[in-house]
């Protein structure tokens, strides 16, 4: 039975009631009073040297007020990189300054050369016509190998080349994993695609910047996943506002997928013009604006190889990935292809040996980042098609080649640096296989098969890491961050509870869910629990949201907090009963004396807190607030298998879903409807991965999939209805909750199950498709039936 | 300038738009119903669907002048007059067919108006008529739910076995 409240319960949101009647605050329905309008003039060139902007006839548009270019932020910081990569021949990766208006030169389509700010809208994208460029068109660098030749157009003219690092891991193994290849019985080997996705939050990003010449104090309203490393990269290293006199605040954001952890050159632009125009100034991404200036995602170009002994035994992996950074280093870029990919290559597989080699590479593209996954979804895909690919080189079952190589011992120190806790693969196949009826496939099949449709069954493992940390490991990894989180826990005097939290929610209803955690830790009603996130001015220094952090990192910081309150809440109770602080339980709320029926209720002891009559205070202080910081010891392992079950039509190449089945083991769980949620749209974003979304580019550089009408979303009729199931738990051992983490299984775990099943679809019609690149469009897939 | 008057959500009002004004501007802008969300600029996203005399039409593909006199519902509209949730905000709620909830009023406008048109329609007819409304949060899987419960209808649990 499910619980009814508390840890465990599917309560309904509490957030859902403003959304759902249009009250709802996102940062577009903040307008502030006497308020400017921004417009970027965007480079529709890929790479280009900046001869003149010549902005006079813009300047005495109706209601211009002023036209910035790159020359006003000569002197202003750089956007800077929050991960520095160490190559493997020792040396720092290649670091370009990121500018806040283009300095010099276009770097990609979309990069901002002037910024109009007017009265209204309407005059500032008006007055952004008259502006006239003169720019000189240089030689394009799209394509990764193409960037990284000799004597290639250099996206920075200041760097070597296009080469931001040369990664290997782990490199001490690199010479062991060549010989485990030569001595294999059996390699196979596959190249593939990662292809380039955008994130696409139905939010644009927003930024309004406001200035108090009365304080001195800069106020940035902005569509962030974490407000606090905003304020820190943007005040510390970009404008030079100490954080004390700089407030972020990321009030209701629709979505944010990754897309929204970085800071922007608009955050910083819309700051820094409110200061210099002493009046506020907003700006409101359009659709177009955002595929071309948001960060994209994935981008790899991979060569596996799985070497395997004479019994099928896993016994070495070795990879080479090229990854797009795009023309600057996005704020976490550089760590997405190798700390959040290299270290999940060994998967859910004992192999001894494993070798990660990646070049990170400059193009004239958009900047490549974090997206739903970042890294892992990479690490998942190559690891179960080479698997896939390898049981039918082998002539043996997919399900027991996997069950064979799975690790079944934890704790489990894997080859590429990281410690799994627990886990259960075998459960969550087992579980995945009732679900799915696979002796009922081939009477599916034959269905099909009538139906004049071929029909496939692709199933996979993954295994996630969540909660990145420990600060001190990572700090030594090259994180120019902590990965930390905090919460403080007020309760006030008549009992109710707020919490301010360092996480932020854009979707995952934290004002719910961590408002059971604190409830059933005391034991009172939920609704007397408020939480509060996503304004530095009143929230505790915190990392925000992103890696399906914020349960296993934000939810341990608040536990602790609450812990101290509950250990000070007994203090006061024993005073008030006259007992023993050890013999003082706390249950449903309410303070006993074990062994007795003295009882004190929890306002009761909240009262005295704030009105110390009867209270010990030689002993401790009046108030009950407490703050925590919570730094987590490792990562946590969400694990399992999925499956999909597809129809391809022969004659069109068309691939549908016909089915699909989810079965994750998160750990502990909290609140199971938000935590199905959060599979069902990480299962919507893999499949639109694998069968329909990709960011394109041509050879000049021009971005061809700018609008929805060019990028693929996935749409309601593309979808079928999903089977998730998260029976299987093994608890987190090293946070207090037993939490995993639940927002990326979805989006890391389903793009290979995808294209498993449609190569299975093919092969039963005997062709010899042994792997397509996603999106597995009906060209793509009717061309490699052609083919084979 | 022009002036232009209309019905929203029961009560009269007027405004000076330009030519140019979009409906979903004039309603953001103008009225500070900021209820109906931009989510594109090419009318594919759906997040501003409002009902227009009965009608749902994308509040970014027509002018604000065009629609003088009109009567026009905004998701700020559509609770009960007690202040509850009305029948398909209700159902959102109930199975989650919301997370970051800047899809939603498109989603339960255009909900809204499938179930008047067909009042039990079946899941496939719900994904199809929501094919002009972009959600990337909830996988549809429960908004899918939502309407066909505030229809008054249950989806079957998803099965791999044969159809």
């Amino acid at each position: 039975m499910p619980k009814d409240s508390g840890i465990g319960a599917p309560q309904k949101r509490r957030e859902d009631v403003r959304f759902l009647t249009g009250k709802g605050r996102y940062t577009d329905d903040i307008n502030v009073h006497g308020q400017l309008y921004v417009h970027f003039l965007r480079s529709d060139m890929a790479h280009g040297t900046i001869n003149a902007v010549n902005t006079a006839e813009a300047e005495n548009m109706p209601g211009v007020v002023r036209v910035f270019t790159g020359k006003d932020f000569e002197g202003v910081g750089s956007i800077p990189c929050g991960w520095l990569i160490t190559d493997r021949f020792g040396e720092p990766m290649q670091e370009p300054p990121h500018p806040v208006l283009a300095q010099g030169k276009v770097r990609h389509v979309g990069d901002p050369i002037a910024a109009v700010v007017a009265e209204t809208y309407a005059q500032a994208r008006d007055a952004a016509e008259a502006i006239e460029l003169d720019i000189s068109e240089l030689p394009v660098v799209v394509d990764m190998k193409a960037a990284l030749k000799d004597g290639a157009t250099k996206v920075h003219d200041d760097l070597k080349n296009n080469l931001c690092y040369d990664w290997g891991f782990v490199e001490e193994n690199r010479d062991a994993v060549a010989k485990a290849m030569d001595e294999a019985a059996h390699v196979t080997t596959l190249e593939l695609v990662n292809n380039r996705l955008v994130a696409n939050p139905m939010e644009p990003r927003v930024a309004v910047g406001e200035y108090s010449q009365a304080t001195d104090e800069s106020t940035l309203y902005t569509t962030s996943q974490n407000p606090h490393v905003i304020r820190l990269l943007m005040g510390a290293f970009v404008l030079g506002i100490p954080e004390h006199k700089l407030r972020v605040v990321a009030p209701d954001v629709g979505g944010g997928f990754g897309s929204k952890i970085y800071h922007y050159a608009e955050e910083a632009f819309c700051t820094f013009a409110a200061r210099q125009l002493k009046r506020p100034v907003k700006w409101t991404s359009s659709r177009s604006e955002a595929f071309m200036s948001d960060a994209h995602g994935r981008d790899h170009v991979t060569k596996i190889e799985l070497a395997l002994d004479a019994e099928n035994n896993f016994t070495a992996i070795r990879t080479e990935t090229y990854a797009n950074m795009g023309a600057y280093l996005s704020t976490f870029a550089p760590s997405i292809p190798t700390w959040l990919h290299g270290t999940l290559m060994a998967g859910n597989y004992k192999t001894p040996l494993i070798y990660v080699n990646v070049k990170a590479v400059f193009t004239n593209t958009v900047p490549v980042d974090a997206y739903r996954g970042a890294g892992r979804p990479e690490a998942t895909f190559q690891l179960e098609r080479v698997i896939d690919k390898a049981a039918r080189e082998l002539g043996v079952d997919p399900v027991e080649l996997r069950r064979q190589n799975f690790i079944t011992e934890f704790p489990y120190a894997t080859p590429v640096a990281v410690e799994y806790d627990t886990g259960d693969y075998n459960a969550t196949m087992d579980r995945l296989l009732e679900m799915i009826d696979r002796d009922g496939f081939a009477a599916r099949r034959q269905a099909s098969e009538a139906k004049g449709k071929l029909r496939g069954l692709g199933i996979n493992c993954y295994i996630e890491a969540c909660g990145i940390a420990p600060s001190n490991l990572v700090g030594q990894l090259g994180a120019r961050a902590g990965l930390y989180e905090s919460a403080t826990v007020r309760v006030n005097a008549t009992g109710g509870i707020t919490v301010m939290t360092g996480s932020h929610s854009h979707g995952q209803g934290h004002e719910t869910s961590f408002a059971q955690v604190v409830a059933d830790m005391i034991g009172i009603d939920e609704n007397m629990v408020e939480i509060s996130h996503g304004d530095t001015a009143n929230t505790p220094m915190g990392m925000g949201t992103y890696g399906s952090r914020s349960l296993a990192v934000g939810g341990s910081a608040m536990v602790r907090a609450t812990e101290k309150i509950i250990a000070k809440a007994k203090k006061i109770a024993a005073h008030l009963m006259e007992a023993s602080e050890g013999d003082i339980e706390l249950k449903d709320g309410a303070f006993t004396v074990a062994g007795t029926d003295k009882s004190v209720a929890w306002g009761d002891v909240t009262l005295a807190a704030y009105v110390p009559h009867n209270y010990p205070l030689e002993e401790i202080e009046p108030g009950l607030e407490e703050t925590a910081f919570y730094d987590p010891s490792n990562f946590t392992y969400p694990a399992g298998a999925y499956a999909c079950e597809v129809e391809v039509d022969p004659e069109t190449g068309h691939v549908t879903v016909e089915s699909f089945a989810a079965a994750d083991d998160f750990g502990n769980i909290v609140n199971p409807m938000i935590v199905e949620g959060q599979v069902h749209g990480g299962l919507a974003q893999g499949i639109g991965q694998a069968l329909l979304e990709n960011c394109s580019y041509d050879e000049d550089g021009q971005l061809i999939s700018a609008s929805y009408m060019d990028y693929a979303m996935p749409r309601a009729d593309d979808l079928p209805m999903f089977a998730v199931d998260h029976s299987v738990h093994t608890p987190c051992t090293h946070n207090p909750l037993g939490v995993k983490g639940c927002g990326e299984a979805g989006a890391i775990g389903s793009p290979p199950a995808v294209v498993n099943a449609v190569v299975d679809a093919l092969q039963s019609a005997g062709k010899n498709v042994t792997h397509i690149n996603m999106p597995l469009t009906p060209s793509r897939v009717w061309a490699a039936m052609q083919g084979a | 300038m022009t002036r232009v008057s209309m019905k929203v959500n029961g009560k009269d009002v007027a405004g000076e738009v330009e030519g140019r004004t979009l409906l979903v501007d004039f309603l953001r802008e103008d009225l500070r119903l900021t209820g109906t969300h931009v989510g594109c600029d090419t009318s594919q996203c759906g997040a501003c669907v409002v009902h227009i005399d009965g009608q749902p039409v994308k509040a970014c593909t027509i002018f604000a002048m065009e629609v003088e006199g009109a009567d026009i519902t905004t998701i700020e509209g559509m609770a009960n007059e007690d202040g509850t949730l009305g029948v398909i905000q209700q159902a959102f709620q109930d199975h989650h067919g919301l997370q970051c909830g800047f899809c939603t009023p498109g989603m339960v406008m255009a909900g809204a108006a499938l179930l008047k048109e067909n009042p039990k329609p079946t899941e496939k007819e719900v994904r199809q008529y929501l094919e002009g409304n972009i959600c990337r949060c909830t996988g549809y899987h429960n908004i899918v739910k939502a309407i066909m419960a505030a229809s008054g209808q249950q989806v079957d649990p998803p099965a791999m076995a044969a159809e």
